[in-house]
């Protein structure tokens, strides 16, 4: 190991750590060269390709590498929370109108094709423009990028370093939700830890807000796939071994490095676009179900954040800046108050962290902090983490009415796949406030609002 | 020697992740069989028809490699080209390389259902190895 490794955790959920190899994991990554400071690993670890789900890896821009196992198959997983002037009685009442609205609205599911099917020619702009493409084509407004992490447009996106596959699984799929974790869901805050950051965040309590939950899709899975091929037969010529060949990375100063990171905005910007788009429908939806205009529906969006992505950063470490390649996978950025980053009416707080439970538990919004600043690289947790595998979810929950079950506890829920609901029951996860409870104690990022969910539409 | 897949393999769970292990008499069958669970995993292969052939060359470092980068390849069939797969024949197999011809049908929301969808296959404990009676692999899929 070339650095030590660091998990933040708390005294319950290690017990469950050291069960699958995801601490090896934290170890292994401590290997690669030119990585800065610590290997670390954030309170909802498991296991994941190469480097741990949970995982933040920091590199020197020269001498360090990029690894896509640190970045994830789904590149720019993430997840945006808008916010709206609606309190839930204004809403109670139309509950199934609205989800099922929203259902058929919003495709989604495995495979899932979208209404959009794209030419060559437009895929590349969005590849290249991200969520700035969808305004531009009437998904949203301006505001909704001063409120997007990268403005929704990562810099040095480069569409012909995709592969001919990569291109065509992207033609027909943006526009849609994805599988798996992925969903929508309405949710009502519930309560508020930190009033005037939530006043800063626009957050009050009752308030219905929607979260949106996807990826790149097909897109950013096959990009991460190509360059794990390329990279994992280039390992014999890397002047050091690998501890786990799913380490298969490249030096960031050189042309594969160099592709990769221009692949990864690519895919990166497809998801913002994508998300921009899922959210215009959700408001367009709002606005015919419950016969309200704009103005009175007031969908704004609090911010949208990456959960699996490596940025360029500049940070301070040991005294002076430098500029480090930040992989965060798993893991969200946190940035303090007083970024620049920041648009004008966060700075004083910090930067909105949206951390999504599992289905049908809702969210948290927490702040960035100096703490994370300096200790992370201005990273945190992302979400709960899976603890039971999808076989065994669906084991344990095959006699069980989920979807009844979510009703009870108040929570409307739709799934295009027939296994889905029993595959995300709430106990394959991690319980996030314990996930949540450490990083605000560990000075990572503190809780403002907690929101709990009343419907979810998933794939 | 050609050989042809057959159903021979069983499931067992990796945290989030599905693992399998497939069993051969010889090499070939191992990845003809191999190839074979990873599309009766995702959907009832009972309701796939062979409808179209594709042939297939696929390059590995080692075995372990091969057998990940088959997987892979027939994957991208499947998840990219909406391909499903149920015939495997292997018509030449080495160290470094395999070529085969691969028989199935185009997905069809109306007739084939699925059950659990694959998103990658990954390389963690990616085993090929000779056992008592024959083969045996072990892959874990990102599911």
């Amino acid at each position: 190991m070339r650095v030590p490794g660091m998990i933040y955790s708390s005294a319950k959920m290690m017990e469950k750590i050291g069960t699958d190899e995801s601490p090896r994991q934290v170890a292994n990554v401590a290997h690669l060269p030119g990585i800065v400071g610590y290997s670390m690993a954030m309170p909802d670890m498991h296991w994941g390709y190469g480097f741990p789900i949970g995982g933040v890896a920091a590199f020197d821009v020269d001498e360090g590498v990029i690894s896509p196992g640190g970045v994830g198959y789904d590149i720019n997983c993430g997840v945006r929370i808008a916010t709206t002037d609606l309190a839930y009685d204004d809403i109670r009442g139309q509950m199934k109108p609205l989800v099922t609205a929203l259902f058929r609205a919003i495709p989604s599911g495995v495979g899932s094709t979208g209404a959009l099917k794209l030419s060559l020619q437009d895929e590349k702009r969005v590849l290249r423009d991200g969520a700035k493409w969808a305004v531009t084509q009437g998904y949203g407004s301006v505001q909704d990028l001063e409120t997007t992490e990268d403005g929704g447009t990562m810099e040095g996106a480069d569409p012909d370093t995709l592969s001919a596959r990569a291109l065509e699984r992207g033609r027909a799929q943006l526009g849609t939700l994805g599988s798996g974790n992925h969903f929508l869901e309405i949710e009502v805050v519930e309560e508020i830890y930190d009033r005037p950051s939530a006043e800063a965040f626009g957050l009050r309590e009752g308030q219905v807000a929607v979260a949106i939950h996807s990826g790149s899709r097909g897109l950013g899975y096959q990009v991460c796939d190509d360059f794990l091929a390329r990279m994992v037969k280039g390992i014999d010529r890397l002047a050091f071994p690998l501890p786990d060949r799913q380490l298969a990375c490249a030096y960031l100063a050189s042309p594969e490095g160099r592709e990769y990171m221009a692949a990864m905005a690519c895919a990166a910007n497809y998801a913002w676009a994508n998300r921009q788009m899922l959210m215009h429908w959700t408001r367009e939806t709002f606005e015919k179900t419950l016969q309200r205009s704009p103005r009175e529906i007031g969908m704004r969006l609090l911010y949208d954040v990456c959960h699996n992505i490596a940025k360029i950063e500049r940070m301070p470490v040991e005294g002076r800046e430098r500029e480090l390649c930040v992989h965060r996978k798993g893991a969200t950025r946190a940035f303090p108050p007083g970024h620049a980053a920041l648009p004008p009416r966060y700075r004083a707080v910090g930067q909105p962290v949206l951390i999504p439970g599992d289905m049908g538990t809702g969210s948290y919004i927490l702040a960035g902090t100096e703490g994370a600043y300096r200790e992370t690289f201005g990273s945190t947790c992302h979400g709960a983490g899976r603890v039971m595998s999808r076989t065994q979810a669906k084991k344990q929950s095959r006699h069980r009415a989920v979807g009844r079950e979510m009703e009870e506890r108040g929570v409307l829920v739709m799934a295009t796949g027939k296994g889905t609901l029993h595959e995300e029951i709430p106990e394959a996860y991690k319980n996030v406030s314990d996930v949540v409870d450490v990083v605000h104690r560990a000075g990572l990022s503190k809780r403002v609002a907690r929101l709990r969910a009343v419907g979810c539409i998933k794939g | 020697m050609v050989h042809r897949s057959h159903r021979n393999y069983i499931l067992f769970d990796h945290t989030a992740d599905l693992g399998l292990e497939v069993y051969g008499d010889d090499e070939g069958e191992l990845f003809c069989n191999a190839a074979f669970a990873l599309f009766d995993i995702m959907y009832d292969t009972e309701a796939v028809a062979v409808r179209v052939w594709r042939d297939m060359a696929v390059e590995g470092s080692d075995r372990e490699d091969l057998l990940v980068n088959f997987l892979r390849e027939l994957l991208y069939l499947c998840n990219g080209e909406g391909l499903l797969l149920k015939e495997f024949i292997m018509l030449r197999f080495g160290d470094h390389r395999l070529e085969g011809t691969v028989g199935g049908e185009r997905y069809d929301p109306d007739r084939h259902r699925l059950h659990q969808e694959i998103k990658a296959v990954t390389y963690h404990q990616v085993r090929v190895e000779e056992t008592g009676g024959g083969w045996k692999g072990r892959v874990i899929f990102d599911v």
